[in-house]
């Protein structure tokens, strides 16, 4: 089987920790440093020149945006490696991280152990989201739209000194794209997920997003304006009175 | 043991339905169909069930066989659709719980849907992809809510096939979405259109004007024919639901996926579904039109699960609206 020989073109070092919707996820060794092996495998319920098409245009994306970042001073994990033979990024594998999904569901468990409110948990995750609002400012500063933003899409690292760093992944689905219009649907896109996945914590967003108004204040009034758009588009709403 | 009987009206069809605890004993239906090149109008389509409605009402219980003295509950769409056909059919349902002294629940539209592709196809706890002419949502079941994933941010994907029918003039017998997907069936050759997928969620009002603006140019030199075109757009839309499905399945660790709604008869998006389904080893269920298109005995499923619950509407709430989110209910019955 074709799969099989591209597993094996990894080599015996790679291991198979995930498989998102997009691509396969590997785990290993690459010149000596720890290494994550993302693959666009093949999908095969799109037609095959769609799938190239998205396939390669979403390689290009990722590769592209890692690197607007790094010159933006934003952290992402490093590129190794581009294959688009074999629908591979090679990237480094962020040490002592966890998912800032999985950083808020701990800590609402451990609130919810010690019986405090909604608004101590807040106060606990605040930290947090002062620094992802104060990074997406960033982000969208230097003109580059994630596509994608979700709990699961940043890492929180936590050096010895305690200091936190957010670390964006998964640029697949990002553009360089100076419209306000894009920088809004990227915030409308991180809001609906956090809704989703963390609704004990809705407020967080509103934290989320005063510091992203601070970091990008040039922006932040006309971004804030077409929010608001987005939101009153379609279905979205509920109608009152 | 409950009977209920709902009512479905909020947008082109008008549908009676009665179910006896999770057993349907009868779905009458009409649809409002319009000449080709044109959609459905509020105040026509009102007009169309206001004419019907009480010939579908005794049809439904005579399919039944049963008198209304056994009927438990009324239940009746809320919301969302247009206001007028709903206000029409939430009519006759007031009425009718008031002649027979029933209670009365009034159920949201989407709620609808998904219960009662869970009581069809027996899914537990799916990742759920409603799609039709007025939504496009991924949905799933946490903390008493249905939660929206994943939605579009402008166009339902019902509305965005149904207007490129028009463009083609197609006909709206039985559904403009059934004939583009014949069509579609013909087609060979691949347009290469946008592909709009951001985060969970999708967007199809750019894609429809693009393919609306190049159709006419496309046709006319023979480049590429409507089958052709019908395929692409197929193509193109199916793929972005399916990948945001996808996501919102890794994204919950869910294995299990019902497509709901009326686009959801569609083969070729079932097959796509089924694809991806089989190759995270996960599993599809999907329903026919009988169920897939709007129809009474939704209604009565959802009302049924309110109503076992204790979950009854207060006569003066017994109102209809527009807009009604899929989150803004909250679930008591499971």
């Amino acid at each position: 089987m074709a799969d099989d020989g591209r597993k094996c073109a990894l080599g015996y070092d790679f291991k198979l920790i995930k498989q998102g919707a997009e691509a396969k996820v590997y785990k290993g060794n690459y010149l000596g440093r720890p290494t994550i092996v993302k693959e666009r495998f093949k999908k095969s319920y799109r037609l095959l020149d769609l799938d190239n098409h998205i396939t390669k245009e979403r390689i290009k994306s990722e590769a592209r945006a890692v690197l607007r970042c790094k010159i933006a001073g934003i952290h992402t994990p490093a590129l190794y490696l581009v294959d688009f033979e074999r629908r591979c990024i090679y990237m480094e594998d962020v040490q002592n991280s966890t998912t800032i999904k999985d950083y808020i569901t701990q800590i609402s468990e451990e609130a919810e152990n010690e019986a405090g409110t909604a608004g101590s948990l807040l106060m606990k995750l605040y930290p947090i989201a002062q620094e992802i609002g104060k990074v997406l400012g960033k982000l969208h500063a230097n003109n580059i739209i994630h596509g994608d933003l979700t709990s699961s899409n940043m890492l929180l690292v936590k050096d010895e000194k305690d200091t936190l760093t957010i670390v964006l992944i998964d640029f697949g689905l990002s553009h360089v794209e100076s419209s306000m219009e894009d920088k809004a649907v990227d915030l409308y896109v991180l809001q609906r997920a956090l809704m989703s996945t963390h609704a004990n914590v809705d407020r967080l967003f509103a934290t989320i997003l005063d510091a992203y108004m601070k970091e990008n204040k040039k922006e932040s009034h006309e971004v804030l304006k077409k929010f608001n758009e987005v939101w009153a588009r379609g279905r979205k709403r509920t109608m009152v009175g | 043991m409950v009977i209920a009987i709902g009512f479905e009206g909020s947008a082109n069809k008008l549908g009676i339905g009665i179910v006896h605890n999770g057993v349907v004993l009868s779905n009458c239906r009409r649809t409002y169909i319009t000449p080709p090149g044109e959609g459905f109008l509020p105040r026509e389509t009102a007009q169309h069930h206001r004419s019907l409605v009480l010939a579908v009402l005794s049809q439904a219980l005579r399919e039944a066989a049963v008198t209304p003295e056994q009927i438990d509950v009324v239940c009746y769409t809320k919301g969302p659709g247009m206001a007028p056909s709903l206000q029409t059919v939430a009519i006759v349902a007031r009425t009718i719980a008031q002649l027979w002294n029933k209670p009365i629940i009034g159920v949201n539209h989407c709620i609808g849907h998904i219960e009662m592709g869970r009581m069809i196809t027996g899914s537990d706890n799916p990742i759920v992809l409603y799609v039709s002419g007025g939504n496009t949502q991924v949905i799933a079941y946490s903390r008493n809510r249905y939660r929206v994933f994943g939605e579009t941010i402008d166009i339902a994907i019902g509305n965005c096939l149904d207007r490129f029918a028009r463009v083609l003039k197609l006909s709206n017998d039985p559904s403009p979405g059934y004939n583009i997907e014949q069509l579609a069936k013909k087609g060979k050759k691949f347009l290469s259109l946008p592909y709009v997928v951001k985060g969970m969620d999708v967007s199809f009002s750019g894609i429809l004007s693009y393919i609306e603006k190049q159709s006419y140019q496309l046709l006319k030199s023979g480049e590429y024919a409507p089958e052709d075109l019908c395929f692409s757009l197929q193509e193109v839309l199916f793929a972005m639901l399916v990948e945001t499905t996808e996501r919102a399945m890794a994204h919950c660790g869910s294995q299990e996926v019902l497509i709901v709604g009326g686009v959801g008869c569609n083969l070729r998006l079932q097959e796509m579904m089924e694809t991806m389904c089989h190759e995270r080893g996960a599993k599809l269920f999907a329903t026919d039109e009988r169920f897939c298109i709007d129809n009474g005995v939704m209604i009565a499923q959802a009302g049924f699960e309110m109503f076992r619950t204790g979950n009854l509407t207060k006569w003066d709430e017994t109102t209809v609206t527009q807009r009604y989110r899929t989150d803004a209910v909250e679930v008591t019955w499971r």
